[in-house]
């Protein structure tokens, strides 16, 4: 274990993120990969969106943006093309990412920019008070669901693989030492990485869903290895709405890895990549 | 050697945008701006720059910020529909001050209305269109050769002053051919770049002129961008004294130098009795309308804005003092009329001549409308 510290923003403490909430531990895991991978700090550049997991890059010492919602991806392919020597990070959440952005997310993973995307998947629109996701399960309660999801819900990680994303894995928060290594693997991978990272929002989602607090939910997250489809046991569950299916356990780990060639926009003699 | 070329509009924009050093260009097709794009991909190259067709117009401005974050002059071009989709980052790169230039090549609409006929309709989107308070500058060429003129300034006034610029001028203008001569070289302006020690790097430092020093990401200076309100060291903040001294900042960084980016035509308006307010490809018929009305004894004038945000009230309170009647000629029902209205003395007659059915304002017409409303005044 690394002392991080000295890549995070102390300045900006006290954060944001909620008692319980996973995401301090994917902002380790990833500054944890930064070190191991011995980056120069001036030379990563973390890309975010709008949402809780966007706020991340603000605590990072490094060549920090928090854009606008859902257009992380848009953002660092610009930063990408004219500035390839700096290693570029988008991190994102499932509404940012899936939702409003899920049109940039795909095109990015089909050209194969080289950046890396971290999806922090809490399954439900934690910022703005709890309100159903692209990735909440069915059944399951939120502010704009409370009869119960009845939508189906994206998973990502296919969603990503059939997009052309030429690196996609997925991992648990509760996971963080195989999550570090899986992002180490997905910054060193040439082209276009996803990963999926599993995690919980106990404010919103457990209170609803009565799921319990922030360890319960990784635990059976972690135990279950069904994503964070805690709720369907939850005594509120409404009977009206159809029984979703059975999940499959979530797999996780790297799910596809391809070498393709990697886009560096359309330029002359001066690329430096594929 | 000057060079002079026979082109259109739009590749006018592109020469000029080389010239200005753009080295990126993020956009995505639409009628009547694509032929920008498709310039841009051709020339990126041998400049060492960099072309990218985006899945949609918010992508394309998103990418230009980006890349300009990465130190790079950028822009994008559009038309109507694309120009909306593109209005929430205008309000990001006002806010976190990301140089960058936007061209909107005026069609007919709304929605996607007249895809290949002029309009001046979105005049004042490109002044309100992104949401809250934030400063505008908009240019307004009127024929090829201020194309190229102007997208030069447009870049120049985007990286002086930290800010998005808005080009902005019709589908007539964007595709008539015209014989113009390029200047061998023109003056760019970069954007101010921090000296100080990247340990004590303030990316939104107060300076007296009111534009902050600015880093690119990757330079050795790490720092924080963001939407929000911010404070001096770009962090968020709820901080209402700091939130509104950033939005009284924003403003007074383009209102304190009006001089810099001011910019209007006049023409015969020592003696009009009636005045002519036109810009872009109206600007040139009004011109037109204006020799003839001379040659029929009317004293009438041309003022003709190239820079038309921010508005020049002043300016057109001096000339207009004393002048019977203003004639705001534009392709739109009515947009820069009430600005006009509001900037003249009280007891000059400001009216219309408006004309949105995507057609372009002629002459003739114009000449029409001075003779009825300048001739028979006592």
């Amino acid at each position: 274990m690394t002392d991080v510290r000295k890549y995070l923003r102390e300045w900006a403490m006290p954060h944001v993120l909620c008692p319980g909430c996973a995401h301090g531990i994917v902002l380790k895991s990833f500054l944890e990969a930064v070190d191991q991978l011995q980056l120069d700090q001036d030379k990563v550049a973390m890309v975010a969106g709008i949402g809780c997991s966007s706020r991340l890059a603000g605590y990072a010492d490094l060549c920090t943006m928090h854009g606008t919602h859902g257009r992380a991806p848009a953002f660092a392919t610009g930063l990408k093309l004219a500035r390839p020597d700096l290693d570029v990070v988008v991190v994102s959440g499932d509404g940012d990412g899936l939702a409003i952005g899920g049109n940039h997310l795909i095109h990015a993973a089909r050209r194969n920019i080289d950046i890396t995307v971290l999806l922090l998947n809490n399954s439900i629109y934690g910022m703005t008070g709890g309100q159903v996701a692209p990735t909440t399960p069915q059944g399951a309660i939120a502010s704009t669901s409370p009869g119960g999801n009845s939508e189906a819900s994206f998973d990502p990680c296919r969603l990503l693989t059939g997009a052309g994303a030429s690196f996609v894995a997925r991992v648990l928060a509760a996971t963080p030492i195989e999550m570090t290594k899986t992002i180490v693997e997905a910054m060193s991978h040439p082209g276009f990485a996803f990963i999926e990272i599993v995690g919980d929002c106990p404010e919103y989602f457990g209170r609803y869903n009565k799921a319990g607090g922030g360890a319960e939910m990784l635990n059976f997250i972690a135990r279950q290895g069904e994503s964070v489809a805690v709720p369907l046991t939850s005594k509120r569950f409404v009977n009206h709405v159809p029984a979703p299916e059975p999940r499959p356990g979530l797999r996780t780990g790297v799910l596809n890895r391809e070498i393709r060639p990697v886009y560096s926009g359309v330029r002359g003699a001066v690329s430096d990549e594929a | 050697m000057a060079e002079t070329r026979l082109i259109q509009g739009n590749e006018a924009c592109a020469l000029g945008a080389i010239a200005a050093g753009c080295r990126f260009f993020g956009g995505y097709p639409i009628t009547p701006s694509s032929g920008i794009a498709e310039q841009m991909v051709r020339l990126l190259p041998g400049v060492g720059g960099v072309f990218i067709q985006m899945e949609d117009e918010i992508a394309s401005l998103a990418a230009v910020i980006g890349a300009s974050l990465g130190g790079s002059k950028a822009m994008t071009a559009t038309s109507g529909p694309g120009f909306s989709l593109m209005q929430e980052h205008i309000g990001f790169a006002a806010m976190a001050e990301v140089p960058c230039v936007i061209v909107n090549v005026m069609r007919g609409g709304p929605s996607t209305g007249l895809p290949t006929s002029p309009s001046q309709g979105d005049v004042m989107q490109a002044r309100w269109g992104t949401h809250g308070d934030h400063p505008a500058v908009v240019l307004a060429p009127s024929s090829v050769g201020e194309v190229h003129e102007l997208t030069v300034r447009a870049f120049n006034l985007a990286e002086r002053f930290r800010t998005p610029v808005i080009l902005t001028y019709d589908e007539v203008v964007g595709h008539t051919r015209e014989s113009v001569i390029l200047p061998d070289r023109v003056d760019v302006v970069d954007r101010p770049r921090p000296d100080e020690d990247p340990g004590s790097f303030l990316p939104k430092r107060v300076t007296p002129d009111g534009v902050p020093p600015m880093a690119a990401f990757g330079d050795g200076y790490r720092f924080h961008v963001t939407g929000l309100a911010h404070d001096e060291r770009g962090f968020p903040t709820q901080d209402n004294a700091v939130a509104g001294a950033l939005l009284t900042r924003l403003h007074n960084k383009i209102d304190d130098h009006l001089d810099e980016v001011a910019d209007v035509e006049e023409y015969m308006l020592d003696d009009a009795d009636v005045v002519l307010f036109a810009y872009g490809i109206v600007g040139r018929s009004a011109h037109e309308a204006v020799r003839r009305a001379r040659d029929r004894g009317v004293r009438a004038g041309l003022f003709r804005p190239r820079t038309l945000w921010p508005f020049p009230s002043g300016r057109l309170a001096e000339v207009t003092a004393g002048v019977d009647r203003v004639i705001v000629a534009e392709m739109n029902l009515g947009q820069m009329i009430s600005e006009v209205a509001g900037a003249a003395a009280a007891t000059t007659e400001v009216v219309g001549h408006l004309r949105a059915d995507g057609k372009p304002i002629t002459p003739s017409e114009l000449l029409e409308t001075v003779l009825a409303q300048g001739g028979d005044r006592p």
